[in-house]
């Protein structure tokens, strides 16, 4: 069960905040009392990274081709900024760090956990969500025909990777799909439906465009 | 005129719309991320709430101070749920929420409330009896014909232990809602309007339930839910979060808030399926009769002390029993309903001691189930037969399977289980509204929900059928409170309800048209059908008014309801309780590693008429996988000298991935004195016997029980050094 995907962007973050900072443990260990932060002393910037936030801070991401400003915190994912700043909610907040692929966008052509990516730090970068896909491209499609969704909250994420996926994979069998979405979770059982739904979305996009 | 209208399925033959497989209705709306789910909702001036829970297993609360977190940056609204002296007995138990314009805010907030605790002793772990100490009820003892004299009588005795591990539902959608309640002028909250969100399994009760909590009369709140993204069985009621909510939005003025819980919180108190544990008996003859049975059984299901179900399953009528069972009061969250409550369990524990009696007697466990199938309730004998023949032919048991313990020569051993589910899956009581416009529109009005079961798309199919129109010319609302009341999605009643209420809704209603078009037909009502979008005259097809011409006639709407109060009497022969399935796994298990792989899945069920096959079989391959998922991986782990929940997050509470399945094949069990059944609900039965079925494939590989699920590597390897010791 484990992921295929980065789980932070490939690039070093340019702010210097990391994902750790922010992660709000309840699990092993982390005694939280409720009454004491964890987190500001962690947040300190790296040696010579330039200082932004705590407090909010403007910036513009390119999401479907188009510059979007927002003002949010620096450690702001970018799965939050979507959903609650710009109100882009077909990505889906699931666990939250990393596991499960119901917040996969892509960026610069590569799935990605946006979960687990700072909005600030996914600027000047080509963000794809699944806003910007025709409710008809192939690989939703197909998901349709083949009936690879139940409740539904699990397959925005499955179609973002699928489409990650095919654009490195375009002639995958059934056993490349199980290697290649590994890294999404389902809990109404849909891979069956999914498995085909992925080859069959391979074959529709021959030639043509990706969606 | 028609007396009572004939409200029975068409027969299979004249059927258009129904047994056909329509995609799902919603299904681009969904694949394309545009469902907006509850949890989507982000109406105009919304609030962030969240919440602090309670770290320890056990635990006083002896003070909160909230004051720091009052005025934190955004925040609009703190709410204290435990007040000082509240005892809180598992961890993540809710003590207070606060509501900030950001998400942000809201997490810096939560961490500023001060809370002093007395921590107290706690238990967490329950599978070792003798160390429940005074947090074990015994549950009392039940004795069938003469147990003692039959295990002396016995040919063959086999023992043996199992355990079912607590799992979590872990809904991908997080328990939770978005909801505004705007206060009125009237102290008593009688001007009071509330407006919510919810992610909930029973859109219908829902207003009732939170009124109640919160002094706002039911007629006052909107309840609205287009999508949910998944239940199983914990999302029945608007919870505590609903209430909380609710709070904060009134103490905000009436700000809307979204307060859904994170996801540690969702795996510690949203839904736990209770756990069982039992020592069993298995006492019979050499050809494999069962005649007597014995079980301890043990297990919680949270603070209040809830007792393992009853044994044996499905196979009630063996002869002679002895039965104790006893309830622990754990410090973990509440149980909820899972998916066929108390029947996973019960299925695993009788399943897994009927194969080890089987091989402790030399025989085939597929003869076993077949020979004790006796014992099933006297209408489903047969029938289990029948399944569990079908179930070895697909799964080619015949060559396949072997003696336990002899799955190959390599380090990699083969092995086979079976396991068997009963349930009833009669209608809940529904209502619905056909409506019938004068320019031939249509619409299907019942204040229902979709679980991704495809609710909306069967009653779609429903009201075509009837009809005599295509899908699309039919438009169904659901999933809100001002329409005709249903039940809750539990229980695999949705689609017995709404599918017998929209019949009788659509069946009253078409019989209005007819009324109304005879005389231009110059016909009785009695005389007509409505058929590819016409209503024609039987026998005189050219004797017909197009659907649009003959709705032209009316004079004004129709609208017609359709009740089913939920009892089988009530049905009309469209719905019954009752159905049966048969699985069988098969399995791989690297002796060296302890890792067990999936190769197939074969599940036989019957469901009595099916409505849409495609749907059907998903909803049985989604059983399937959820229950592949906690037979191998699933299982809340808890330690006892901390007292806490060691894996409340998705990393390590693990769901099988789409790699970790095998292949699965799925045989409905359509046979005709099936279908004249009726329909019967299809989401729990399939879900019953996985963890059965591939414990004892598990064992017939590796030549010995598993004691434990999940089947988890480490168990595995403990099993086969046990066995090798
Ligand atoms: S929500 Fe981002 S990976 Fe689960
Ligand atoms: S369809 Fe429900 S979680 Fe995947």
């Amino acid at each position: 069960m484990s992921s295929k995907k980065d789980p932070e962007l490939p690039v070093q973050p340019k702010s210097g905040f990391s994902r750790r900072g922010f992660i709000r443990g309840v699990g092993i260990g982390s005694g939280v009392l409720g009454t004491t932060g964890l987190l500001p002393k962690e947040a300190a910037a790296a040696p010579g990274a330039a200082v932004v936030g705590p407090g909010p801070v403007a910036m513009t991401l390119t999401i479907n081709g188009k510059p979007v400003n927002l003002t949010a915190e620096p450690r702001v994912t970018l799965l939050d900024a979507m959903r609650n700043y710009l109100d882009l909610t077909g990505a889906k907040r699931v666990c939250d760090r990393g596991t499960c692929g119901a917040c996969t966008v892509l960026i610069n052509g590569k799935s990605v956990y946006s979960c687990t990516t700072l909005a600030i730090d996914a600027q000047g970068k080509k963000i794809e969500t699944i806003e910007g896909l025709p409710v008809n491209n192939p690989v939703s499609a197909a998901f349709v025909n083949h009936d690879g969704q139940q409740c539904g909250y699990c397959t925005p994420g499955f179609v973002m990777a699928a489409h990650g996926f095919l654009r490195e994979h375009p002639n995958p069998t059934e056993a490349d799909v199980e290697h290649g979405l590994c890294g999404n979770l389902c809990r109404c059982g849909t891979y069956m439906g999914v498995r085909k739904a992925v080859v069959e979305a391979a074959k529709g996009m021959k030639g043509g465009s990706n969606g | 005129m028609a007396n009572t209208p004939d409200y029975s399925w068409p027969p299979e033959d004249k059927r258009k719309v129904i047994g056909t497989s329509p995609q799902r209705l919603d299904g681009p709306q969904k694949s394309s991320g545009r469902a907006k789910y509850s949890s989507d909702m982000n109406p105009k001036g919304m609030l962030f709430g969240l919440y602090l829970t309670s770290p320890y297993a056990y635990a006083r609360l002896k003070s909160i101070d909230t004051g720091e977190a009052e005025r934190s940056p955004g925040v609009r609204a703190v709410h204290v749920a435990a007040k000082a002296g509240t005892e809180m007995p598992w961890q993540g138990f809710e003590i207070a929420a606060v509501a900030a314009d950001t998400e942000e805010q809201a997490r810096d907030a939560v961490r500023k409330i001060k809370v002093e605790y007395e921590v107290l002793p706690h238990l967490v772990k329950d599978d070792d009896l003798a160390k429940a100490g005074t947090r074990a009820r015994q549950g009392g003892e039940t004795v069938t014909g003469d147990p003692d004299q039959a295990m002396k009588d016995a040919e063959v005795v086999s023992e043996g232990q199992y355990g079912f591990a607590v799992v979590t539902h872990c809904c991908l959608e997080p328990h939770g809602q978005v909801v505004q309640w705007v206060p009125g002028n009237d102290p008593s909250g009688a001007n009071d309007h509330v407006t919510v969100w919810p992610s909930t399994q029973n859109v219908s009760g829902y207003a009732g339930s939170l009124g109640t909590n919160i002094k706002v009369p039911a007629t006052n709140i909107k309840v609205r839910m287009d999508y949910i993204g998944g239940g199983f069985g914990s999302k029945f009621t608007p919870d505590a979060w609903g209430v909380v909510g609710a709070n904060l939005s009134k103490q905000a003025g009436g700000r809307p808030v979204k307060l859904y819980l994170e996801r540690s919180t969702e795996l510690m108190i949203a839904g736990n399926r209770p756990s069982a544990y039992g020592k069993i008996t298995v006492a019979g003859k050499k050809d494999g009769t069962i005649t007597a049975w014995t079980y301890q059984g043990w297990g919680s299901g949270g603070f209040t002390p809830v007792p393992p179900p009853d044994q044996p399953y499905i196979f009630t009528r063996v002869p002679n029993s002895r039965r104790n069972r006893t309830g622990i009061a754990l410090n973990g969250g509440s149980q909820r309903a899972w998916r066929a409550p108390g029947n996973q369990a019960a299925s695993f524990l009788t399943c897994c001691a009927i194969e080890d009696f089987a091989h402790k007697a030399g025989k085939d466990p597929l003869e076993v189930f077949k020979l004790n199938a006796q014992y099933a309730p006297e209408a489903r004998v047969d029938t289990y037969r029948f399944q569990l023949d079908k179930a070895a032919e697909l799964a080619e048991w015949k060559t396949l399977w072997h003696p336990r313990g002899e799955g190959g020569g390599g380090t990699v051993k083969r092995g086979m289980g079976i396991g068997v589910a009963a349930w009833n899956g009669l209608g809940h009581a529904s209502q619905c509204r056909a409506v019938i416009n004068t320019d031939g529109s249509v619409s299907i009005e019942i204040d229902s929900q979709d679980l991704g079961t495809g609710t909306k798309t069967i009653i779609t199919q429903v009201a075509a059928e009837t009809f005599g129109l295509a899908l699309n010319q039919v438009k169904l609302v659901i999933g809100n409170n001002d329409l005709p009341p249903d039940g809750g999605s539990g229980g695999s009643t949705t689609v017995g309800g709404v599918s017998t209420s929209t019949r009788k809704a659509t069946v009253n209603a078409l019989d209005k048209l007819f009324a109304a078009v005879a005389p231009d037909l110059g016909a009785t009502p009695d005389q007509l059908e409505a058929v590819d979008a016409h209503i024609r005259v039987k026998g005189s097809p050219n004797k017909s008014l197009t659907w649009v011409a003959a709705c032209r006639k009316l004079t004004s709407s129709i609208s017609e309801m359709g009740t089913y109060n939920g009892r089988q009497q009530d049905t009309a022969g469209l719905a019954t309780g009752g159905a049966a399935g048969a699985q069988i796994a098969d399995v791989s298990v690297d002796t060296e590693t302890g890792i067990v792989k999936m190769n197939r899945y074969v599940a036989v069920q019957d469901c009595g008429m099916v409505i849409n096959p495609r749907l059907a079989e998903s909803q049985v391959y989604g059983a399937v996988i959820m229950g592949i998922s906690t037979a191998l991986f699933e299982e809340r782990i808890m330690d006892q000298e901390t007292g806490k929940y060691l894996n409340p997050d998705m990393e390590f509470y693990k769901l099988a991935g789409i790699a970790d399945i095998g292949n699965i094949v799925v045989h409905m069990d359509i046979r005709p004195e099936n279908d004249k059944r009726g329909v019967i609900g299809l989401g729990e039965p399939p879900a019953v016997p996985i963890c059965a079925a591939v414990s004892n494939a598990v064992a017939n590989a590796i030549g010995v029980r598993v004691p434990q699920i999940p089947l988890t590597p480490d168990r595995v390897l403990a099993a086969l050094e046990r066995r090798n010791a």
